[in-house]
């Protein structure tokens, strides 16, 4: 198993190396120099050389890649001139914030979805099925910026149930309780999309799975019908219902950038949405480089769980 | 393409979606003809306006422009940027899967690879990057989301042209001197197209809420135009004053993706054969039972006693009568060999006893099942669960398949005794080890923890035996539990079965197709053809006298070692179909001693010796000694 992990952090490295490139490359195509972009037009071109020269940019593409690649693995991301503090500093911070939000909405659309799907399977062409199924596509159909603004319009300022927006309250403490009312609203509207996916996909899984010869076994082996669903039908349907909530994992982090905006949360998204409107260039390029190799990193643990649940990979 | 539309048509879902996005699209379209104000004509006297005020349907916004006016227009150009976004990554992205599908080979590694790094990021996070660079605007942000969908169909039809580019008929045009790319026109892309269709269904919808989302972050189109992103965007300041302002664009970009979505699912399900079979329908815990007429009564002593068994499938308007009314019964230490070929309804006569028929489409019409004298035709779902596997036990086919993957053959088997009885987990394990050494399987206490994958052919055969001993039951049923074996394995698993029998006192029903296995086993024999009994009687008398044409036609297919004389002769023709059964005896197609009144009426299963049974007009003489 060690072997394993080691073999898919291994060839993780060039992935992580080719996200860098296609980062860079893009950010390299923008028009004119981000020294005309940080000083104003106003600028003398003394002082647009002397930039240019402290940025490195008067050097070639790939030596400049090299010299960016070598200072991120030194932990050095750059310097935010909008924010005036180092890149690596803000993104930590702020990817906390997301983390939050998004880990907590992962969690949540993975419950929900599978359950929702396991029962709709369970109960086909059912009422609790039709429902569920109506309840999905309305889900995933739904903008979650508009979803998630008609919550703080009903639930926050109608309701007064939870705060508007933020992460923290202005005052008071910043224990749990507050974490969790300030939570409820964001992570609720940005798990939406991705649950109505899962359950869809849990469905169909299911289905396929119960079709199969081994449930007639469990079920003449007097297996109850309950266990036959919930043990031995969803055991099996997780094999393919698992690599979907990795690439799911993706859409809720995606997701997050509406969610933060909306909600006024912290967050990494907002922090690249307000980089790229100031152009903020490094901290847009850092931003989104780290953020993509959390996310790297996440899908392998995914295909590691994926291994860990089926024997027939890992012998 | 006709087919496609009557059943895109049949789905009511779909309907409901293709109207409702005509009815968008028309809008968008006449648009610019309606008598409209000025979208962009900015009144700040006449701002926030509710809707259904006069001069403004749906009231205006912050500037004091028409919000109707605005809804319109944006929509316009938020199908047009969702559209032209999905049009561009299904071409870019289908011709790049096509080109690495077709070429295969270090080009299909380079592209795939750089596919891979672009769905390696999760997607929003690419689209910023691009808009980023580009800086924010409308074509732009049309860029970054047909740039970030193009990885996506990318990969779909590469997966697809590989499996075509391999294909004879792109071998014949390659001899026959086509060109690459005439080959890629003429005989790859009608293929794939299919597969864009639907890759195109599915992202449509997403595509029109990405560029609402870039819009609605303020990174698409710009003011004055907006499009329904950016009026959300823009509406968000006055959510709580004016919640309408937010409300109308909201709303109306739910209702595109809706429809776009209900649309896509009935394309999907009108181009995925698999879906458009109904195949994809989940069997039900037990059997459905829908008898008509009256339920036989139970009559005699057997232990367990079919009584005019009925099972149908009922497939769309068709039905299938796969069992046609079945007598059998079995009592205690009996063999009872079933036979008959493949299709001819001896699995699914087994099946329905427990319940155990894929329903839908299975559906028991008729007849009762007489376990102690008890129906358990309709009886009670939980009164059926207890007996399954605890009294009356299957034997599966193909133990590779019908033993769970994903759990150890020691789990399996536990599990099979703890849904029965309340023991601990470790008395369950260890007389789960205790199965394993009962059937011959060696080192039980490892092999209890190996998973089906890792066990021989015989060795899983043995476990599914295990299993079913599990709870001592009163009768097995056993259906073909030898056929994917090789002779020597076979041999040791029947003399297996016939020591526990021996010893246990099992009643064991033994489905077959082979008679030799009959004639080492079983105490009597029944033989089936389309779903109904026509012979039964003592194993030794039917074999060695077959009184059905069927039986001694089917008798006469075995070559028999050592004995030149008989003729070995297929049947001629094939068996009926089921659901299109003649009038009469089912057999007489295909009999050479064929009447009349063979095609007539019902034919009865009448006594032709004190213990052996025809459904003949017609049987064979039975020697006196072959009389039972």
């Amino acid at each position: 198993m060690a072997g394993y992990i080691l073999k898919r952090l291994i060839s993780a490295i060039p992935v992580l190396l080719g996200i860098s490139i296609i980062v860079f490359v893009i950010m390299a195509l923008i028009p004119g120099d981000p020294a005309t972009a940080i000083l104003g037009s106003y600028a003398t071109p003394e002082n647009v050389e002397r930039l240019n020269r402290d940025l490195g940019l008067d050097k070639g593409m790939v030596q400049r890649y090299f010299i960016w690649l070598g200072n991120m693995l030194t932990g050095d991301f750059g310097r935010s001139f909008a924010l005036n503090r180092p890149v690596i500093d803000e993104v930590l911070e702020r990817f906390n914030a997301t983390l939050v939000l998004a880990g907590t909405s992962f969690i949540l659309c993975s419950l929900v979805g599978v359950a929702a799907g396991v029962v709709s399977a369970s109960r086909q062409y059912g009422l609790a099925d039709k429902a569920i199924t109506f309840v999905v596509l309305l889900g995933i159909s739904i903008p979650s910026f508009f979803l998630g603004m008609m919550m703080i319009l009903i639930f926050a300022v109608n309701l007064r149930m939870f705060p508007v927006s933020g992460m923290w309250p202005i005052y008071g403490d910043r224990d749990l309780a507050a974490l969790i009312s300030h939570l409820t609203l964001p992570a609720l509207a940005l798990a939406v999309v991705a649950t109505g996916v899962i359950a869809r996909l849990a469905r169909s899984a299911m289905l396929e799975v119960l079709r199969q010869d081994f449930i007639r076994t469990a079920r003449a082996k007097g297996v109850h019908e309950r266990s036959v669903i919930w043990r031995h039908a969803l055991r099996a349907a997780m094999v393919s219902i698992i690599p979907v909530l990795g690439i799911q994992a993706g859409f809720v982090l995606s997701g997050a950038v509406y969610i933060e905006i909306v909600f006024q949360w912290p967050g990494v998204g907002r922090m690249l949405v307000d980089a790229i409107l100031k152009r903020d260039i490094l901290l847009v390029q850092g931003g989104v480089v780290f953020v993509a190799a959390c996310y790297v990193m996440f899908n392998i643990a995914v295909d590691v769980a994926q291994t860990l649940l089926d024997p027939r990979i890992r012998s | 393409m006709r087919a496609f539309f009557a059943l895109l048509a049949r789905n009511r879902l779909a309907l409901v979606g293709l109207i409702v996005m005509g009815c968008v699209m028309i809008l968008a379209l006449i648009t610019p003809i309606l008598p409209l104000a000025d979208p962009d004509v900015t009144d700040t006297s006449q701002r926030f306006q509710r809707p259904f005020t006069e001069g403004a349907l749906l009231g205006t916004d912050h500037l004091g422009r028409d919000l109707l006016s605005r809804l319109l227009w944006g929509t316009r150009l938020s199908l047009a940027v969702g559209i032209a976004a999905a049009v561009i990554a299904a071409t870019l992205g289908a011709a790049i899967g096509i080109v690495a599908g077709f070429y295969g080979g270090r080009t299909d590694n380079v592209i795939m690879r750089g596919v891979d790094m672009l769905m390696a990021f999760p997607y929003i996070l690419l689209a910023l990057a691009i808009v980023a660079a580009l800086g924010p605007g409308l074509m732009n942000a049309l860029i970054a989301v047909a740039a970030v969908n193009i990885p996506f169909f990318a990969r779909n039809i590469r997966g697809v042209t590989v499996g075509i580019a391999n294909k004879e008929f792109v071998d014949a045009a390659r001899l026959s001197g086509m060109g690459d790319l005439r080959i890629i026109l003429t005989e790859i892309l009608p293929n794939v197209i299919p597969v864009i269709v639907i890759a195109m269904s599915t992202t449509v919808g997403w595509m029109i809420l990405e560029t609402a989302g870039l819009s609605f972050l303020g990174l698409g189109s710009q003011p004055p135009k907006a499009d329904l992103g950016s009026m959300l965007g823009e509406a968000r300041s006055a959510l709580i004053t004016n919640p309408h302002t937010s409300v109308v664009p909201g709303v109306m970009i739910l209702i595109i993706v809706m429809a776009v979505n209900l649309l896509g699912d009935g394309v999907r399900e009108a181009l995925d054969p698999r879906l458009r079979s109904g195949a994809l329908t989940r069997p039900m815990a037990a059997t459905l039972v829908r008898r008509k007429g009256p339920v036989p009564e139970a009559s005699d002593d057997a232990l367990l006693a079919l009584r005019g068994l009925e099972t149908q499938f009922h497939v769309k308007s068709r039905i299938y009568r796969a069992v046609g009314g079945v007598d059998l019964q079995v009592r205690p230490g009996e063999c009872l060999g079933l036979i008959g070929e493949s299709g001819s309804g001896k699995s699914v006569t087994a099946l329905s006893i427990m319940g155990l028929v894929a329903s839908p489409p299975g559906v028991i019409t008729g007849g009762a099942v007489h376990y102690k004298g008890r129906d358990l035709i309709g009886a009670r779902y939980e009164d059926l669960r207890r007996l399954r596997g605890n009294e009356i036990a299957y034997i599966f086919q193909d133990p590779l398949a019908t033993l769970h993957p994903l759990y150890s053959v020691g789990d399996q088997l536990a599990e099979a005794i703890t849904c029965h009885h309340n023991v601990s987990k470790a008395e369950a394990r260890a007389r789960a080890v205790n199965l394993l050494k009962s059937v011959r399987i060696p080192n039980a206490e490892d092999r209890a923890n190996s998973y089906p994958h890792e066990l021989s052919g015989g060795m899983r055969q043995r476990v599914g035996i295990a299993m079913a001993l599990a709870n001592d039951p009163e009768v097995i049923i056993a259906d073909e539990p030898t056929t994917a074996l090789d002779v020597t394995v076979q041999a040791q698993i029947l003399s297996l079965l016939d020591d526990l029998r021996r010893e246990r006192g099992l009643a064991i029903v033994f489905i077959t197709h082979d008679f030799g296995v009959v004639a080492q086993l079983c105490d009597r024999v029944a033989v089936m053809y389309a779903g109904r009994i026509v012979e039964e009687g003592p194993t030794d008398a039917i074999l060695n006298a077959p009184a059905h044409p069927y039986a001694a036609r089917l008798m006469a297919c075995v070559p028999e070692l050592g004995e030149g004389r008989r003729e070995l002769a297929a049947i001629p023709g094939l068996p009926p179909a089921v659901n299109d059964l003649p009038d009469g005896c089912a057999f007489a197609p295909r009999c050479d001693k064929a009447q009349p009144a063979c095609r007539t009426g019902e034919i009865a299963l009448a006594r032709s010796s004190d213990v052996r049974r025809v459904r003949c007009i017609d049987p064979e003489p039975i020697p006196e000694e072959a009389a039972g």
